[in-house]
């Protein structure tokens, strides 16, 4: 695979157009590993060198294989759909003290988390 | 009680009321189900230390039904597998089949009844998780119509798909447990109420098939493997001999299932599976640099391989560009798959395949290589799209003395035709 189609299947998944993505693509499941590195990102989930070699790798069996999809017509589906409500009354629900209980680390009765920037 | 074949993550026994339909049994727990004071893994390291401060609902009737329950039973991380061997906690092997794998990804659940190690036992299942090891440990598992069974409590994989249902070795067992955990909950508004369809249902498990009419979908049977299929055919003339008849029937869009199964799981995990994030519960990902740095490490190192190919894959499927291709056509598969089964079952009162079109693999096979791990789910992946419900029973053995499963097939909220046709078997 050439550079230039590496930068091209990167600014897909990047994903400003989608109907030239889904076009452009034509069948070819491949993806390249700074694809792997974007949606890796997307899904906040680091990943080693050796992990993008292998998911690069797999990916292209699955995606050629999801690609069949395209063999499927489109099918008119009326979902039997009811709305479930409830009286919006309060109910019992966990301590402020359990609901804390599984957090790796809280200060004066809040989860504490990493900096929001 | 620990096994030798892994089969209990945890093993803290929970008591019971003192006595009730389930009084002096026990029921061992899929651990992606909560129970309240007693530490509940998802299979993953990221839950290592995880106890849930509340009861699933289906734990809550468990309890109030008088059941023990001796322990939280081992699985594929989040669900996701075919074998029982993506859990953190190393793989169970399978009881009734030394060296191979108990299928899954309920696999611990299945393998503690085969192995007598509990009476019964809880599974979930989104595209086969009940159904599989069922077959492959020689015992039977039901998959409920979606909304008959409370996923409150439930650790969400694919929620449009999943239900918890029962394993136990005979169809009438696992209609009692079925009995215990079925009906309407508050707490989970996919829940239906259907007009009494499905209660008494340890009662229908009378093994009678006279005049009972089976469809068996070519599709479901031409794919699998020559010994599996031979014992199937065995298992239908057994239930022609008392009284049964069957036809063949075809269902063209099953031949898009697993594909289009994969699509929404996947797609559907990778939303669920964002609250893993080490602040609120789960390994933290430290406090160094910003928010997603900090997530983006906590996942690292809590997710293992195939949880992480999965939610990369079900990211992508959904990022723009990409949502028509493959998540809109799944969903079209879906519908198409659903109308199929409507169609066939107008014409029969079950529908019959094989469970697995395979025996059950060595361990350590399918590992590597993910797409014949997922072609595996062929058979039991249209039913979680088409919302159905479904048993499978012992069928036979290969010649190889591998469990063979039957999957019959019913309407929704049918649960009680599947237990009186499958109650023939086993």
């Amino acid at each position: 695979m050439s550079d230039g189609e590496t930068d091209d299947d990167a600014d897909d998944a990047t994903g400003a157009d989608g109907s030239d993505a889904a076009a452009a693509d034509g069948g070819a499941a491949a993806v390249d590993p700074e694809e792997v590195r974007h949606v890796a990102d997307l899904a906040r989930i680091d990943l080693d060198d050796d992990e993008v070699e292998r998911f690069t790798e797999r990916f292209a069996d699955v995606l050629a294989y999801f690609e069949t999809l395209e063999e499927v017509p489109e099918v008119e589906s009326e979902a039997d759909l009811t709305n479930v409500m409830r009286p919006d009354e309060v109910r019992d629900s966990l301590s402020q003290d359990e609901a804390l209980a599984n957090a790796p680390e809280t200060e004066d009765g809040y989860f504490k988390g990493p900096k929001v920037s | 009680m620990a096994t030798e074949y892994n089969g209990y993550i945890t093993t803290e026994s929970i008591a019971g009321a003192d006595d009730g339909p389930l009084g002096g049994k026990t029921v061992a727990v899929k651990d992606n189900i909560s129970t309240e004071g007693v530490r509940t893994t998802c299979g993953s390291a990221m839950l290592d230390d995880y106890v849930p401060p509340y009861d699933a609902t289906v734990v809550e009737r468990l309890k109030a039904a008088g059941a023990t329950i001796p322990g939280k039973t081992n699985m594929d991380e989040f669900g996701m597998g075919t074998t029982t061997e993506t859990s953190a906690y190393g793989p169970t092997e399978n009881p009734a089949a030394p060296g191979h794998v108990p299928g899954g990804s309920s696999g611990g659940s299945a393998a503690v009844v085969a192995a007598g190690d509990a009476d019964m036992a809880l599974g979930t299942d989104t595209g086969g998780s009940i159904r599989c090891p069922a077959a492959f440990c020689g015992v039977v598992g039901i998959k409920p119509t979606y909304g008959l069974v409370s996923r409150y409590g439930l650790v969400a994989y694919a929620n449009s798909l999943e239900q918890i249902g029962p394993i136990a070795p005979s169809v009438e067992e696992a209609a009692e447990l079925l009995d215990v955990i079925a009906g309407p909950d508050d707490h989970d508004a996919t829940t239906r109420d259907n007009d009494g369809a499905t209660e008494g249902l340890a009662d229908a498990a009378d093994g009678d098939v006279d005049g009972l009419s089976i469809g068996v979908p070519t599709e479901l049977v031409e794919g699998a493997d020559e010994a599996v299929v031979e014992t199937f055919w065995d298992a239908i003339d057994e239930l022609e001999a008392q009284g049964a008849s069957y036809h063949e029937v075809d269902l063209p869009s099953v031949e898009h299932a697993v594909e289009a199964y994969y699509v929404i799981a996947m797609s559907e995990a990778s939303s669920n599976l964002a609250r893993f994030d080490g602040v609120r519960y789960g390994q933290s990902g430290g406090y160094e640099g910003n928010w997603n740095e900090s997530f983006a490490n906590a996942r690292e190192q809590g997710f293992g391989e195939e949880v992480k190919r999965r939610v990369l894959l079900g990211t992508y499927a959904l990022s723009a560009g990409y949502h028509d291709k493959y998540y809109k056509k799944a969903q079209d598969a879906r519908a198409w798959v659903k109308q199929d089964f409507d169609a066939a079952l107008a014409d029969a009162d079950v529908l019959a395949s094989p469970t697995m079109p395979v025996p059950p693999m060595e361990m350590g096979e399918s590992l590597a290589d993910p797409l014949t791990m997922y072609l595996a789910d062929a058979n039991t992946t249209p039913v979680n799209l088409a919302n159905l419900p479904a048993i499978s029973v012992p069928a036979g053995e290969t010649d190889d003395g591998l469990p063979v499963g039957l999957q019959l097939v019913g309407p929704a909220f049918g649960e009680k035709q599947l237990i009186r046709a499958g109650s023939a078997l086993a």
